[in-house]
């Protein structure tokens, strides 16, 4: 298989110099390993536990290294760096919500959920309530959120892995989405989430290792002196303190401003609602690993985070302002431009070799939250609808795991093709918005089951396709569609809605239509279920 | 009840867990023990979860209107608004250690206790 892979990447960037040779086989090394693992982990995986769970066999440790795998996707690595290394402080905004989010996970969803449920957030909406609705909800706003989230990864793979590679033509782009999509569709098939939960893991430590060595190297060109590098970044930036405060981005205007609080509410309420983040908390043993891998995470995430900003302003330092931008105009290619520089500039093997690695990096990272994704979206589909749904729960577990595996392939192809399309959109803004459609449609329906009495089918439906319409619809007629230069539809019209974020509205929209569903609902809540789930997620008893 | 409890297997493994049934949750759920478990988790869970949300609504708010207080500089180049922010990891850090001390120590022996309790059949 690799040979094959090499040599289309090759055709496609004959003009490759040196460092773009290093890049690719890199890419390769990475690619072989994780294949190598998949096949591996594929041979184990047999029982629909092995498939949607990974066995549930994974160590607190584990699973919080591959959560943070999971979590730290391109629009963390090089999108938050590359607004830092743009925008300054405001770039650090995003994460700070990232991180924070994680505490509403760890308090109130991932041991509950870890008790309750078997392999997708479904089976915990859906188990107070009549299973084939409530489970056509949660499947429906699973596979919307996960695509949200691939159309971002994937749209940044081609824009990336391109400009990496040197591969301008509209073709050779194409050929680099179509890549990553059949690779991931590989990964999911053969491996399922124990093949993804280890890629996941190798992902996780190098990415680490990568923004460790760049960060070390940048400290050290400024002798440890954290003040010395801002102030530095701040006066090479042109715009001077203002650099280092609040308000360059978000702070231009009202609905800016209004727009950062948007964005803030959706991110910090986002995490918790995310399915593909959701499923990695069944691939342990008991919810006391949960917590741990939860523990880890924060651990790992926040560290991530606190070197992004040493990343950021280090590129901000270290480069031309206009350079930054003439090379992505979102800033997305910020933290490798620094680490060519770094390393000794464009010239130097010092700077050829950093380039790769964090170049590779980047790729192992996209691929990683790919997969992710998509055994998230295809198993919601399999065990939600297929399963629960279409054959009423009298689907044989063969059944349930062809119908993921084909699934699986059906969401590759059509990321593919939509990738594809969204090739030139924002990645990080793109994020953004799959957290503001999980914490509307998907976090107001997983506290109410879990801790409100009362909650019924009636106001699960209202809440799952209220915030879902909501968050989608008012996206549609926001500046991210049409009205902007930097919009979908440049020069279409129908931005009705002032925001880049719906997250204002319809979060609140979906916490209150699951309340109001509720109390004009006819039918009485099941008590003995409401027993059951209750008792069931504070004690684990009969947890899978 | 009882007849739905396996028997041992003969190689001495441990019996499958009793699968306890509707009516055992819902005397489960009424007990003073559980009572104790689910109070000890959402008077801990509920205000903490409260208490960190609007301290990082809070942080948003000042980073959004009050940039002047916030741009300024402690010592050298670094402001409250970078404090600030910092201060938001650390307060993530704190309340995750804060939260898992307590489920360790009073929550998981509770839970514990009565998932053996129920699983047993008793």
């Amino acid at each position: 298989m690799s040979p094959a892979l090499n040599t289309t990447v090759l055709a496609a960037t004959s003009d490759a110099s040196e460092h773009r040779a290093l890049i690719i086989s890199l890419f390769a090394a990475f690619v072989i390993a994780t294949l190598f693992i998949t096949v591996w982990a594929g041979r184990q995986t047999k029982s629909a536990a092995d498939f949607y769970a990974g066995g549930r066999q994974f160590t607190g440790f584990q699973n919080g290294l591959a959560i943070s795998g999971d979590y730290m996707s391109a629009a963390s690595f090089l999108g938050i760096a590359g607004a830092i290394a743009l925008f300054g402080y405001d770039g650090f905004l995003y994460s700070i919500g990232f991180l924070v989010a994680w505490l509403v996970a760890l308090l109130l969803v991932a041991e509950p959920l870890r008790n309750s449920g078997r392999y997708t957030m479904g089976d915990v909406l859906a188990y107070r309530m009549r299973q084939r609705p409530v489970r056509t909800a949660a499947g429906t706003s699973t596979i919307v959120v996960s695509i949200f989230y691939l159309l971002a990864q994937m749209a940044g793979a081609g824009v990336l892995v391109s400009l990496l590679l040197g591969i301008t033509s509209d073709a050779g782009k194409i050929l680099i989405v179509a890549l990553v999509g059949v690779l991931m569709i590989v990964y999911v098939t053969i491996g399922g989430m124990k093949g993804t939960t280890w890629v996941q893991m190798v992902k996780a430590v190098l990415l680490i290792t990568g923004t460790i060595l760049i960060t070390f190297l940048i400290l050290l060109k400024f002798n440890f002196n954290v003040s010395d590098l801002l102030g530095t970044a701040a006066s090479n930036s042109g715009k001077g303190s203002a650099f280092l405060e609040p308000g360059l981005k978000y702070g231009v205007s009202d609905t800016s401003k209004l727009d950062f609080i948007s964005l803030g509410i959706a991110l910090v309420l986002g995490t918790a609602g995310l399915p593909h983040i959701l499923i990695r908390f069944y691939t342990v043993p008991t919810s006391k690993a949960a917590r741990k891998s939860v523990n880890w995470a924060i651990g790992i995430i926040g560290a991530f985070y606190l070197m992004t900003i040493v990343l950021g302003f280090g590129a901000a330092a270290l480069l031309k302002p206009g350079d930054i931008i003439a090379s992505n105009k979102a800033g997305n290619t910020a933290a490798p431009l620094a680490a060519l520089e770094i390393g000794g500039g464009g010239d130097s093997a010092g700077g050829a070799i950093l380039l790769a690695v964090i170049s590779a990096v980047a790729f192992a990272t996209i691929l990683a939250v790919v997969a992710g994704l998509t055994l998230a979206s295809s198993s919601s589909f399999a065990h939600d609808i297929y399963a629960n749904v279409i054959k009423k729960g009298k689907a044989t577990e063969k059944e349930e795991m062809r119908a993921a595996r084909w699934s699986t392939v059906f969401i590759g192809i059509v990321s593919i093709a939509l990738g594809a399309l969204a090739r030139d959109l924002n990645v990080a803004g793109l994020v953004a918005l799959a957290f503001a459609v999980a914490a509307s449609a998907n976090l107001p329906t997983i506290l109410y089951s879990l801790f409100w009495k009362r909650f019924t089918t009636q106001g699960a439906l209202w809440s799952i396709y209220g915030g879902l319409v909501a968050a989608v619809g008012l996206v549609l007629f926001s500046p991210v569609v049409s009205g902007k230069p930097t919009s979908m539809f440049p020069d279409a019209n129908f931005d009705f809605f002032p925001l880049e974020n719906p997250g204002l509205i319809s979060i609140p929209l979906g916490f209150l239509l699951g309340w109001l569903g509720t109390m004009l609902s006819k039918e009485e809540p099941d008590k003995g279920k409401y027993a059951e789930l209750e008792v069931r997620s504070l004690t684990g008893t009969g947890a899978h | 009840m009882a007849p739905d409890a396996s028997p041992p297997s003969k190689d001495g493994e441990a019996p499958a867990p009793h699968a306890p049934s509707t009516e055992e949750f819902l005397q489960e759920q009424a007990s003073p023990e559980f009572g104790e478990l689910r109070k000890a988790h959402r008077s801990f869970a509920f205000p903490l979860t409260v208490a960190f949300i609007v301290w990082y609504l809070a942080y948003v708010l000042l980073s959004n209107y009050a940039g002047g207080f916030m741009g300024t500089k402690l010592f050298g180049n670094i402001n409250v608004a970078l404090v600030l922010g910092l201060g938001q990891f650390l307060t993530t850090f704190l309340i995750a250690w804060f939260y898992s001390r307590h489920a360790n120590a009073k929550l998981d022996p509770k839970a514990e206790a009565i998932k053996s309790r129920l699983e047993a059949g008793a």
